[in-house]
């Protein structure tokens, strides 16, 4: 991977080479440093009177990279793990060797020639391939604020393919005249914010690293929120490589755990908390004391319903055994008293298979989950929860795919989330719930869980079941 | 010299004051693991056999101890006191709970016996007080003791008695596990006798008649078969005397066994003058047989009374009952078992008609024991978890069947007319009788262990089935579908070649070292693994698999490849060209299970070669190119970074051949045009699998079906290679890979083999040097990186790959055999779920 810094002597106000000075390489002897993952070179293609241009460029060993665990705990033990792009794209590797090749000149000093440091020179900065998620505009979004002129050119997939369209990778140009410190304290932030991949472990020290490189520029930047998020999102110590690596023999892409899907986290009450209040005032009225959340994900529904006493027995499962483990974090399963734990049940099941742990249950929420299920699967739901489980109410919430259009990030015709298999309109969830009451006898009726738009309805629809009387 | 007979599954409760013996008793009759003392219990909870304060605990011990081993169908025995009856209460509810007939032997000596044995022993304090005081305790209880629930009460009074008396264990009157068959099983008569003689005849029996021409008796050629009927002999139907004097005559003379139903249990009420509602039938009954002498009578009456409620055949591996019966149950004997085995169980409610709502008990089914019985009419007989209802509704116009055990054939005969008017319509019956449509989490989580017919018994691990459960919820087809998910290959050993980590020589190596020589090389499509269900007809798979559709083309986790409508439009094309090619007949199946791969690979794979691929590609084409001209700008500029710049180069000609790998397998697809199926083994047909057909065989099949439909089936080419050909295996290997080709397999020639140390691996995967490109990235040719490329460790791949081919062909086994759907899911499940162990992708 490749990055390039070049000036003029008009930009500099000096001799060009004298940029040699101010990143304290000398452009006469190239240097290399082992650095993570590989070897960082510090060349200098050209340094002239007139022109200075420093390449750094990184060398990765992708095998070592393996062997040394960086990759493992952060990709699990999957193919990706071995054929990647960090060995040619700009990435959060090349803002380590930034920050250990010219860690002086980020500090912004330079003995030798102070004032030069201490003023905005003219810079011309040229990544050939950047990875930049969240398309080419995003990278003017970061950099533009700062005093950049920015030109991101995407780079095509494969250009034998052609209908494969761009790839995520641009070629990055940085124009403008800024102090070389702050130049390079960008790259160093914005490199990993803009590739927004897993690829190292961040600890809290990364925290402090941020606030350092960030001083002066990052408070003020209309995209902080954005840049802070990303720079330390990628906390993750739970990445399921069994899930990986089974998606993988599939030829498949294991989708990214987008934890909102559109519309969640918009508007003055996200739609998450309004769907959960519904589905809490449901349980109230239906005056439940036992009750299941399915499909509980990380468990905010489960910590709401643990919080009111009123519910003698909280149930909370999921399929997936990596999402049970981020709820019983997040309630602190382990500090619970026996009082408190007795409440909580919290297991690894499926709403396709038969469980019988689940029998006797006052009210069972599956709260978002149908539209995460094939619907060839759904009969076997309807008899897993409402033949087998048989709860005397079963509350559903699922997206209204009519109010759809009014979400202006959504494109027409897209699903909320990547992983939903459908979006109903409200007849065709009528005509579903009403089957299932009628096959497994309930009674059914529907709400609105948002704003019900006149023409398109809510944003979320729900279901209330319950059981009919035996006679 | 007194014999104590004792049934030989029961709970004995030994009953006697401390010091009358029971423990030397315990000791003499028992086993030691047989009896569990409450003295021991004391130990194990407080390290005092004698802390009468740990009383409490220690008997929760005892129960729960005595609990498991009923549970498991093993004779206990309880050594303590036993002279309360609340004591004897709570053991007695015990035996119920567990269906086993509790016993009590009571050991009395004189009380100067217990006092003095107690005094010899020195940690035992008592003194004779206690001693009277239990005794006193025991002569109150023991006139009660039959009462209590006691099925046998055993009084041993004196030291001569007890030490003369010997015990003598009996079978349970329903143990017939020391009859083999064959048998063939009958369902409800009703009193459809002329039905019956010809459903007798049919299978082969003689009958005998009496001067007056009646059936008395039937029998098999040289007595080789015996009937078994299920019950409901009597009512409703025209002749239940003449269908009792058959079956009567069957049973005393040893042809035939026969269990009791709900209508002989109520007309042996009604025949003991009890007062019971005459319905269902039970007046044509009663009507019939008043016409016969009263000696007939008696002996009907006689022979309903000494009827068992259900036998249990063959080792354990048949169960006759005639309203079916619950594992935990088989072999049990108790009031509810009785229950159970006439009525069914019954949920309490009643359905629309005004019958009782039966509980599906055989849908949670899991025992190993095929069940078979009546008593709720069917119009098909339909297996349901190796269960199986033989009533066909003859009396009701239906037909009457008999299942022939072990060949599971189903023989039967249509009634002569309707008899009796049934209650609701015969096809109503069916919905509660299908295979369940969802299986139970319990079959799938948790460690399992599988045994397997090739490979032993092969366990997964809780978490492996964790993360198989998510992946097969969230993405898998529907379970009667999804018959097999294909193993995981090995490549072969690493090549000591220069420049190439896999070799043809390595394969051919290894099937020599373990005396394989005959071999078949197949070409290695880059496509996606695809398992094909094929059905004949449309109505196929709802009648074979429960499930509407016509069958499925899974990947290996099983996914469908295709939303509905291009899965449809594609098993109509394959269905086709296999009936065009005769296939179904050939095999005589309306069903068939094709392993094969799905071409080109960018039709299932796209996103990842988008994401994965052909980015590594965009990336490198884009940076190189620049790094390169850098690096020739500072050469020219006199800075000495030549090989950085050879290095580079040769990168950037790497990152060029990587893309070019994988474009090859990439072509674009519309709907189906484009879509290639390779087939090459047949897995499974109804009744058959082919893992011993050589591969020559399933080659010709795959020819064969390519001729007939070369749109939609593409051939997979082959060489077979022996110990003197090797040479042209590996010319034809760079042939295939020399031209882009992915590489070859190579497999024994006969399929399955067996050696000596096993299993032989199923195939091995020689891949070719371009291919690996993608595998283990760009520059893995370059010599640094190569080097230590080489080290790979194969065990553990291998060993999974061993254990995955055993659970896929116990999976094809099962389904083929028709074995209850759980059965198949738990070996389609293990596969996923070894397939989520750790284990170098590359490999």
């Amino acid at each position: 991977m490749l990055l390039t810094i070049a000036t003029t002597s008009a930009g500099l106000g000096a001799p060009a080479s004298d940029l040699g000075f101010l990143l304290h390489k000398n452009p006469a002897r190239p240097q290399s440093l082992e650095v993570a993952g590989g070897t960082a070179q510090v060349i200098y293609p050209e340094a002239t009177e007139e022109r200075c241009q420093v390449a750094l460029l990184l060398e990765v060993d992708p095998i070592a990279l393996v062997r040394s665990g960086k990759g493992r705990a952060a990709e699990g033990f999957t193919l990706g793990q071995y054929v990647n792009d960090r060995p040619y794209a700009a990435s959060s590797l090349l803002a380590v060797a930034l920050g250990k090749l010219f860690r002086t000149a980020m500090n912004g000093r330079c003995d030798a020639r102070p004032e030069l440091a201490a003023r905005p020179i003219g810079l011309e900065i040229e990544i050939p391939a950047l990875p930049c998620s969240g398309g080419p505009e995003l990278a003017d979004r970061l950099f533009g604020p700062l005093g950049w002129s920015v030109e991101a050119r995407p780079i095509p997939l494969d250009p034998e393919i052609p209908e494969w369209g761009d790839s995520r990778y641009v070629v990055l140009r940085l124009r403008g005249a800024l102090r070389l410190a702050d130049a390079l304290n960008h790259l160093y932030v914005l490199l990993p914010v803009l590739d927004d991949a897993k690829h190292y472990w961040v600890g809290s020290d990364e925290v402090d690293k941020l606030v350092r490189a960030g001083g002066g520029w990052l408070g003020a930047h209309p995209e902080k929120e954005l840049i802070t998020r990303r720079y330390l999102a990628h906390r993750r110590n739970l990445t399921d490589s069994a899930l990986e690596r089974l998606a993988e023999a599939d030829g498949a892409v294991l989708t990214e755990d987008v934890d909102t899907e559109v519309g969640d986290d918009g508007g003055v009450v996200p739609l998450a908390v309004q769907r959960r209040a519904a589905v809490v005032d449901v349980l109230r009225e239906l005056g439940a004391r036992r009750v299941a959340d399915l499909g509980c994900g990380e468990g905010s529904l489960v910590a709401e319903l643990l919080r009111d006493g009123r519910y003698d027995e909280v149930v909370a499962t999921d399929v997936s055994a990596r999402a049970l483990t981020w709820a019983e974090r997040r309630l602190h399963v382990n500090e619970m008293s026996d009082r408190q734990r007795e409440r909580l049940r919290l297991f690894q099941s499926s709403v396709t298979y038969a469980d019988a742990r689940l029998v006797g249950l006052d009210a069972a929420v599956l709260m978002e989950v149908i539209e995460h299920v094939d619907p060839p699967r759904l009969p076997a739901l309807a008899r897993a929860v409402f033949g087998t489980a048989r709860p005397a109410n079963v509350v559903v919430t699922t997206p209204n795919a009519e109010y759809n259009v009014l979400f202006e990030s959504l494109p027409a015709g897209e699903f909320r989330h990547p992983d939903h298999r459908f979006e109903w309109t409200r007849s065709e969830f009528r005509e579903w719930a009403d089957g299932v009451g009628r096959e497994h006898g309930y009674d059914v009726s529907f709400r609105a869980v948002g704003s019900d738009d006149p023409e398109v309805g809510p944003p979320t629809q729900l279901a209330l079941f319950r059981l009919k009387e035996v006679v | 010299m007194g014999v104590l007979e004792i049934p030989a599954l029961s709970l004995v409760l030994l009953v006697g004051a401390s010091g009358s013996g029971k423990s030397t008793f315990a000791r003499k009759h028992f086993l030691g693991t047989e009896v569990i003392s409450s003295d021991f219990c004391r130990g194990l909870v407080s390290d005092d056999e004698n802390d009468q304060g740990a009383t409490k605990d220690a008997f929760e011990v005892l129960n729960f101890i005595a609990g498991k081993r009923l549970a498991a169908g093993r004779l206990t025995v309880i050594d303590a006191t036993n002279v309360q009856p609340e004591a004897r209460r709570e053991l007695v509810a015990l035996a119920r709970e567990h269906d086993v007939l509790p016993v009590a032997i009571v050991l009395d000596p004189p009380e100067r016996v217990c006092v003095e044995r107690n005094e010899q022993r020195a940690d035992r304090q008592f003194g004779a007080k206690v001693v009277q005081r239990q005794r006193a305790q025991l002569k109150r209880g023991l006139k009660s003791l039959k009462r209590e629930g006691f099925r046998g009460v055993h009084v041993l009074a004196g030291v001569e008695e007890i030490d003369a008396v010997s015990i003598e264990r009996t079978r349970l009157f329903n143990d017939l596990t020391d009859q083999t068959g064959p048998f063939d099983i009958i369902g409800d008569i009703h009193g459809c006798r002329v039905e019956l003689e010809s459903l007798l005849v049919e299978l082969g029996y003689k009958i005998t008649r009496d001067e007056l021409g009646r059936a008395t008796n039937a029998a098999y050629p040289d007595g080789a078969r015996r009937a078994v009927f299920v019950g409901d002999l009597v009512d409703r139907g025209p002749d239940t005397p003449g269908v009792l004097r058959l079956v009567m005559g069957m049973v005393a003379s040893g042809n035939a066994y026969c269990v009791p139903g709900n209508h002989e249990d109520k007309l042996l009420r009604a025949l003991r003058g009890r007062d019971v509602k005459v319905t269902h039938g039970l007046a044509e009954s009663l009507e019939q047989l008043a016409a016969e002498p009263a000696e007939f009578r008696a002996a009907v009456e006689t022979f309903v009374d000494g009827l068992i409620s259900h036998y249990v055949f063959d080792g354990g591996k048949l169960v006759v009952s005639h309203a079916g019966l619950v594992e935990r149950m088989h072999g049990r004997a108790s009031g509810r078992v009785r229950a159970f085995c006439l009525y069914g169980e019954t949920t309490g409610e009643t359905d629309e008609f005004g019958l009782p709502v039966r509980y599906p008990w055989a849908q949670d089914y899991r025992g190993r024991a095929m069940v078979v019985y009546g008593h709720v009419p069917t119009p098909e007989p339909e297996w349901i978890n190796n269960t199986i209802c033989l009533d066909t509704g003859c009396v009701f116009g239906g037909s009457l069947t008999a299942l022939r055990y072990p060949e599971r054939e189903l023989v039967s005969v249509q009634a002569e007319q309707e008899y009796y008017a049934p209650a609701k319509p015969l096809h109503v019956a069916t919905a509660a009788t299908r295979e369940p449509d969802v299986l139970d989490i319990t079959d799938v989580t948790g460690r399992r262990v599988i045994e397997t017919s090739t490979h032993g018994r092969l366990s997964v691990r809780a978490e492996q089935a964790g993360a198989a459960l998510e992946v097969m919820s969230r993405f898998a087809i529907d379970p009667r579908f999804l018959l097999y998910l294909p193993p995981t290959m090995s490549p072969v050993g690493t090549s000591p070649e220069p420049g190439l980590l896999e070799h043809p020589r390595q394969a051919f190596e290894a099937y020599r070292a373990q005396g394989v020589t005959e071999l078949v090389c197949e070409e290695k499509h880059m496509g996606s693994r695809a398992v094909v269900l094929l059905t004949r007809d449309d109505d196929v798979a709802e009648k074979r698999f429960g499930l509407a559709g016509r069958g499925a083309v899974h990947t290996r986790t099983g996914r469908s490849f295709f939303e509905p409508t291009l899965t449809d439009e594609l098993l109509m094309r394959l269905r086709s060209v296999v009936t065009e090619a005769g296939l179904f007949e050939e095999l005589d199946t309306s069903w068939l299970l094709l392993d094969a791969e799905l071409l080109p690979w960018s039709a299932k794979a796209g996103d990842l070669l988008r994401n994965q691929y052909a980015a590594v590609g965009a990336a490198a084409r884009s940076s190189l190119p620049a790094a390169t001209a850098a690096l020739e700008s500072a050469v020219a500029a006199g800075l000495d970074v030549t090989d950085l710049l050879e290095r580079t180069k040769r990168r950037t000609v790497n990152a060029e051949l990587f893309s070019d790998a994988y474009r090859r397998y990439c072509w674009p697809t519309d709907g189906l045009d484009g879509v290639k199926v390779a087939p090459f083994q047949v897995l499974a047909t109804e009744g058959a699998t082919y893992q011993d057909r050589p591969h020559a065989w399933h080659l010709g099949i795959a020819d064969r079906l390519v001729t007939a439909g070369s749109d939609v089936f593409t051939a997979t080419r082959r060489l077979y290679v022996d110990q003197d050909s090797w040479a042209e295996g590996i010319a034809w290997w760079e042939e295939l890979t020399g031209a882009g080709g992915e590489g070859m397999v190579v497999k024994p020639a006969a399929n399955l083999v067996r050696t000596d140390k096993g299993l032989a691996q199923p195939g091995l995967k020689v891949r070719g040097q371009e291919y690996l490109r993608i595998i283990y990235g760009p520059d893995y040719t370059e010599p640094a990186n190569f080097d230590r490329l080489r080290n790979r460790n194969l065990g553990h791949k291998r060993s999974l790959a061993l254990r995955e081919y055993a659970l896929g062909l116990e999976s094809l086994e099962r389904a083929a055999r028709g074995e209850p759907l759980w059965r198949i899911h738990e070996c389609v499940f293990a596969v996923l779920a070894l397939e989520s162990e750790p284990v170098d992708p590359r490999l």
